[in-house]
């Protein structure tokens, strides 16, 4: 792989997290943020797919894919907190 | 050739990543903002998948990778629909440039119910600060 593609997307994925992190902080309701953090769960789905790629070792793609199963089971626990009661602000 | 392929996968991938993460930051509200992550980011994140498939020439590893593609696929529209259906029932404001909200006479935020008629008194109970912000 040449090292120009793989920094390029190393910095375009870098910099969506930072945009996606500085939502989480500044997300006026606890939504926007729950949204904030399940966009930084398949951005780090993509950075792990990249380093395997990077690296040559096939075996990390299982990482990723735990990954984006563990990210679907947070979206859906917070949803069910915040439909169910529990702290409407923040 | 697949050097090719997943050069290609790589960078459109990460751009539609990237353009998912800039609509979370720039649109007005949560649900413009869910629009984003959920179409681009999942699209991204499912291209980025796509071009481990073509780089890693084993059977396992393809199956893993549209492992990856069909879960993405498949969770971001129902993760995306549980969060707007969880913040809708909160109460977050929507836009103050939104021209239609079916909801607000439809669903019965208290019962938890949706229904196709309209209501006959729409529940008042956050009315006032609906179009907040």
């Amino acid at each position: 792989m040449s090292p120009w593609v793989i920094n390029t997307v190393y910095l375009l994925l870098c910099v969506s997290l930072i945009l996606a992190f500085a939502r989480l902080v500044r997300g006026p309701s606890l939504p926007d943020r729950v949204v904030a953090l399940e966009l930084i769960a398949s951005i780090t789905v993509g950075l792990i797919i990249v380093y395997a790629i990077h690296h040559g070792m096939a075996y990390f793609i299982d990482v990723a894919l735990v990954l984006a199963l563990t990210g679907f089971m947070a979206a859906v626990g917070f949803a069910r907190y915040l439909e169910r009661g529990g702290s409407r602000d923040e | 050739m697949s050097e090719f392929f997943t050069a290609f996968f790589l960078l459109v991938g990460a751009a539609f990543v990237l353009i998912g993460a800039l609509g979370v930051v720039r649109m007005p509200d949560l649900m413009l903002r869910m629009h984003t992550t959920t179409k681009a980011g999942a699209l991204g994140g499912g291209l980025i998948a796509v071009a481990a498939a073509f780089y890693f020439p084993e059977a396992g590893v393809i199956v893993r990778s549209m492992a990856i593609l069909a879960f993405v696929v498949l969770t971001a529209p129902i993760a995306a629909h549980i969060i707007g259906r969880a913040a809708y029932f909160v109460g977050v404001p929507l836009w103050d440039r939104t021209l239609v909200d079916e909801l607000k006479e439809r669903l019965d935020t208290k019962e938890h119910r949706l229904y196709s008629q309209k209501l006959e008194d729409p529940p008042s109970a956050n009315e006032s600060d609906r179009h907040g912000d």
